[in-house]
């Protein structure tokens, strides 16, 4: 009935392999959205990039920008109010910003997926989900109802939900809370996308339930060789499945890292802050520390470091000048690939 | 039914964790309300549960409604609360963990079942005594969003208690004792006339608990009071709670589906799996030496923030999904999941007790496990 495994099977990340640089590319990407109350800055200038294979896990609490730089990339933000000021989105080293409204709905859903985090409210309830997943078929490959129906058995087959015949005239409600995340991944792996990005794919999900769901993403994304964003705030999920992490703060990239090295030496003091504000399964302590005050509003993003009035260690230049995103050095110098920190006192975080 | 009652009886009486009931004979309901409002020394029982049963009817037919089965979303459970600790309690949605914070506040009617409160059975309670017991048991929600009337203010929403219970507060004495509730939480006094929508999520669940202590109760009850507020400010709800515990002298049953969190703050955790305790013990007892093959499937499935750690650890990852309370497995209802089931589970439902191997020994697996196979294994740890 069940499978016991070592997570030593999982196999080690992979760098990117063919056809050289990087699958997406976000490049200073800015999106703000126009209020009665004045205009909400809710991604900053935001850079990241996913090869094939690899996973990129964006870490942030609510409102720190993480799903509406999804949403840009997917190109579904509401505009108006949205607008994106500034930046670009290359896929395959194209500006999907500048593109018009047909050759950006090629590659939506063909070479690049989504995943939402709530199943039941993303489904349509009063369509079958074998409607729902043979859509994508006969919308975008033009097959025949019954085709694209056998096509959505195969899918269901594929996720694992058992008795994948039987139930595909089933609808979303029938299912339960695991079973509709499946038939959400197995709708965005439906044209075998390139790029898939995962928006907190289990958080409304029970641990065990999310063990299955997060493995069954692992696999896919290592047989069909994708790239993988990860959206997500749980610090645990992240450690799991996660090649590279960026956090983000009031709609910046405050740090990014490879996943090992930012458990063991976080160069940005809200990094630091978070995984001393987790509580430990292994162990238990004393008094949790947290991090004080609140996440800025983004109508009025502080001056300086955004971060600056929860820090313990702001100084006057963080209360003045915004950090850029600095790569990262040991203390002789010597390079760390992949780690940028924008904290006027990132020595001092990682070096002690 | 009959048979069911029998078995538990038999687990209450090979249960250390659960002590005696003492009963309270009140004849008059001033006799209640005094043995209700009696001091209990810390350390003591203070609120004790005993096979609490609740099953909602299934029903068909509009007209002519024939009840064509139950969901048994609590099935004949058993514990005890100490005064001033935090007894948490954890499983998957679905396993009656908000149905019995339910019928602890008495929000639902128990279908069986007893929970003494001080010696008195508040499932028999009514009128002043039962009120007297609401005062005492307060409960903390999960979703600060919904908990809070928006068309009322902070001040309307922490002092509507007193309108139900006056002898708390007198009518003039009423905004002072708000302010100071919004002080102890951690808020602005001045934020009085504010309504919730001007507060965020962390504030908000500070304005719900500033509710559930405006009474001052013995007893909270939390129904997942973190899980919808984001890492940073969980941190900051979880420390205020503790320090409310110390400085009130506080009982809380906690209710939480994050692992991490209930070990944190509880001194004593259950384990539940559709509507009975699997697996119930000290922190120590439950983390580090669990013996119910549930118990470690999920804590091996708890994500650890720290990727090292993780690549020692075994994982257990359970396939399918928490069977239908409406029509549970026989025997154990964990069998349908567990890689251990046998012939036997189909059969016998095991009863909540020390195993017999571990009876004898002082080992920290000697704690209530309701498996036939119980049998200890270290899965938080890295190997």
């Amino acid at each position: 009935m069940t499978i016991i495994d070592k997570t030593a099977d999982v196999p080690a990340p992979r760098g990117s392999t063919e056809n050289s640089g990087p699958l997406l590319d976000v490049r200073d990407l800015h999106v703000e959205f126009k209020t009665r109350d004045g205009v909400v800055k809710a991604v900053n200038g935001v850079n990241y990039s996913v090869s094939a294979g690899e996973t990129l896990a964006v870490l942030g609490e609510s409102g720190s920008g993480k799903s509406v730089t999804a949403q840009a990339i997917m190109g579904i933000l509401d505009m108006p109010p949205g607008r994106i000021p500034q930046g670009e989105i290359l896929f395959r080293g194209e500006d999907m910003l500048t593109m018009g409204y047909e050759e950006r709905r090629k590659i939506r859903g063909q070479k690049i997926a989504m995943i939402f985090q709530d199943a039941l409210s993303s489904l349509n309830p009063v369509l079958t989900v074998g409607y729902q997943l043979a859509e994508m078929f006969r919308v975008h490959q033009g097959l025949s109802k019954k085709d694209a129906k056998a096509k959505a058995i195969d899918l269901m087959d594929r996720v694992r939900i058992p008795a994948a015949k039987e139930r595909v005239n089933d609808y979303p409600h029938q299912f339960s809370g695991g079973m509709r995340q499946r038939i959400m991944i197995a709708m965005a792996l439906a044209l075998e996308p390139d790029l898939i990005i995962a928006d907190e794919p289990t958080t409304a999900l029970d641990v065990t339930v999310q063990a299955q769901v997060m493995d069954l993403l692992a696999e896919l994304q290592r047989e069909y060789n994708m790239g993988l964003i990860l959206i997500t705030h749980d610090l645990g999920v992240v450690a799991d499945v996660a090649d590279k992490i960026a956090v983000m703060y009031a709609g910046r990239i405050v740090e990014t890292a490879p996943v090992h090295e930012l458990y063991k030496r976080p160069a940005h003091p809200y990094t630091r802050g978070l995984l001393d504000s987790i509580p430990r399964l292994d162990q238990k302590g004393q008094e949790l520390y947290a991090i004080k005050g609140l996440p800025p509003n983004l109508l009025k993003i502080p001056t300086g470091c955004a971060f600056n009035p929860r820090c313990p260690k702001a100084q006057d230049i963080c209360r003045t000048d915004v950090p850029p995103l600095l790569s990262v050095t040991e203390r002789d110098g010597g390079e760390l690939p992949g780690r940028h920190s924008a904290c006027h006192f990132w020595k001092e975080q990682i070096h002690g | 039914m009959a048979e069911l009652k029998k078995n538990d009886e038999a687990a209450v009486d090979a249960t250390p964790n659960v002590m005696p009931v003492e009963t309270v004979d009140a004849s008059t309901t001033q006799e209640a309300v005094a043995a209700i409002e009696a001091p209990v020394e810390r350390g003591e029982p203070i609120l004790q549960v005993r096979n609490l049963v609740k099953h909602f009817p299934l029903t068909q037919g509009i007209l002519f409604k024939k009840q064509i089965g139950a969901v048994k979303a609590v099935d004949g459970i058993s514990f005890d609360l100490y005064q001033g600790e935090t007894l948490g309690i954890v499983g998957e949605s679905g396993c009656g963990k908000s149905t019995v914070a339910k019928l602890l506040m008495t929000l639902e009617t128990a279908t069986a079942g007893e929970v003494f409160f001080k010696g008195q059975d508040i499932t028999k309670l009514s009128g002043r005594a039962l009120k007297a017991v609401r005062r005492n048991i307060q409960m903390v929600f999960q979703d600060p969003y919904t908990s809070l009337n928006p068309r009322m203010t902070v001040g309307d929403i922490i002092g509507e208690p007193y309108d139900i219970h006056p002898e708390v507060a007198p009518k003039g004495d009423r905004r002072r004792k708000v302010q100071e509730l919004l002080d102890v939480v951690g808020l602005n006094p001045e934020y009085i006339n504010r309504y919730p929508h001007q507060f965020s999520g962390g504030q908000r669940q500070r304005i719900g608990i500033a509710r559930g202590l405006a009474l001052q109760p013995e007893i909270i009850i939390c129904d997942e009071p973190v899980s919808a507020l984001d890492v940073s400010v969980q941190a900051q709800v979880i420390n205020l709670m503790e320090k409310l515990q110390d400085e009130f002298n506080l009982s809380y049953l906690f209710i939480a589906h994050d692992l991490s969190i209930v070990r944190h703050i509880s001194d004593r955790v259950g384990v539940m799996y559709l509507g009975k305790m699997a697996e119930i013990g000290t922190d120590t007892q439950i983390y580090d030496h669990p013996t119910h093959p549930y118990t470690q499937a999920l804590l091996s499935a708890v994500p650890v923030p720290d990727p090292e750690a993780r690549e020692g650890r075994e994982r257990i990852i359970l396939t399918g999904d928490v069977p239908s309370p409406a029509n549970p497995p026989s025997g154990c209802r964990f069998r349908t999941r567990c890689w251990k089931a046998q012939d036997k589970c189909a059969e016998e439902v095991p009863l909540l007790a020390v195993p017999e191997r571990f009876k004898s020994s002082a080992t920290p697996a000697a704690h209530e496990s309701a498996c036939h196979f119980a049998e200890e294994k270290d899965v938080v740890h890295a190997a």
